[in-house]
């Protein structure tokens, strides 16, 4: 089955590894901008990220027939340091023309601090500003329903955001209904410990419907799998779901959200080309 | 939508795995046990305890209520804490 991963970090992990994917049946991913493990300590960093996602990454990943796109911000640990993220956020509009740019992301909170909130608004104002669509991360573990709640508040106080045009990542049990009960998509991301299992995503699915649902992986430069998306997949299966319904979930709820951004220029496996409706 | 396996079939499938996974509950509770100290006090100790409560109950919501025990409680105060003007 062909799949869409929405959520990898390519830059994190080997040329194997898009192999390895593309061996999956992957012929799609986006890949927001993150945390590298470590603060960056100018501008022309993100400058260098930024052209390495748009640029180096999409090259990449053509290699095994991968279609690579991305999201672009300062992360929420980066935004701590508001005056340098107030600088990215005035760099962004240099790449916002790139082919293959979806919008702003992974913005978000992560320990749910004012300093975490002020650039989060400030990444939104960006993104209605220029008709971006938002990927947002919301924090782990225990301060996920708090930080969940919180950017939920943000968003919904702001009557001139699409709220099909964001989706509020690595929802579980205890958040994805305010997700999707407010009218924004929702991912779930499977991760060893952190986060969510394959089969807590079927438990999900099975519980709220596949419609606005995405699953993907966050691989990235920490204990995690790439190949999670096709793990969610056989659980599925095991179960005795249809092919259609997974299908919606790993390729057409993705195909649907991001043909929402004008960097969409999908190629279907079986046409030519999906073209971005917006 | 519903899972298109009956009770019985998710059993069959799931019975070793938890079994396994209580087996690992129990001797993480012996480990605690046995080792030097007490935690007797630590609130962690609580959340656990709690959150194994909520297993014994027929809810069809443990999950949830689970992963509500180990989180933070929302605040609906904090935009006026945080002085944070979102949104027109």
């Amino acid at each position: 089955m062909y799949y869409i991963d929405p959520h990898i970090h390519m830059v994190s992990r080997t040329t194997d590894d898009y192999e390895t994917l593309s061996r999956m049946g992957c012929i799609g991913l986006s890949e927001p901008a993150f945390w590298a493990g470590f603060d960056r300590g100018s501008v022309d960093s993100f400058r260098d990220y930024f052209r390495q996602l748009t640029d180096f990454e999409r090259k990449r990943a053509a290699q095994y027939g991968i279609q690579h796109f991305t999201w672009l911000c300062i992360n929420a640990k980066e935004a701590e340091n508001v005056s340098l993220s107030r600088e990215v956020i005035a760099m962004i509009p240099e790449f916002l023309d790139s082919p293959s740019v979806l919008g702003i992301g992974e913005i978000g909170l992560n320990k749910n601090t004012k300093n975490e909130a002020t650039i989060f608004v400030e990444h939104l104002e960006l993104a209605i500003q220029y008709n971006q669509q938002i990927l947002i991360h919301t924090p782990h573990l225990a301060d996920k329903y708090q930080g969940t709640r919180m950017i939920l508040d943000m968003l919904c106080d702001d009557s001139r955001i699409d709220r099909s045009r964001v989706l509020v990542d690595h929802v579980e049990e205890h958040t994805i209904r305010h997700v999707l009960d407010e009218g924004f998509w929702a991912g779930m991301t499977l991760y060893p410990v952190s986060k969510c299992t394959p089969q807590r995503a079927c438990d999900m699915v099975e519980m709220y419907g596949p419609e606005r649902l995405l699953v993907n992986s966050a691989g990235d430069w920490g204990p995690s799998r790439p190949t999670a998306v096709p793990d969610f997949i056989f659980e599925m299966r095991r179960r005795g779901h249809a092919e259609r319904l997974i299908r919606q979930v790993v390729y057409d709820n993705p195909v649907q959200f991001f043909s929402q951004s004008q960097g969409f220029n999908f190629r279907a496996p079986d046409a030519s080309e999906t073209p971005a409706t917006k | 939508m519903s899972i298109p396996m009956t009770a019985s079939q998710v059993l069959d499938r799931e019975f070793l795995e938890i079994r396994a996974k209580v087996l690992e509950l129990a001797a993480s509770f012996d480990r605690l046990h046995r080792a030097e100290g007490v935690v007797a006090g630590d609130p962690r100790l609580s959340l656990i305890h709690e959150a194994i409560d909520v297993l014994q109950s027929d809810a069809d919501d443990r999950a949830e209520q689970v992963q509500l025990i180990f989180s933070l409680q929302y605040d609906d105060e904090w935009q006026k804490k945080f002085d944070i003007v979102s949104g027109r």
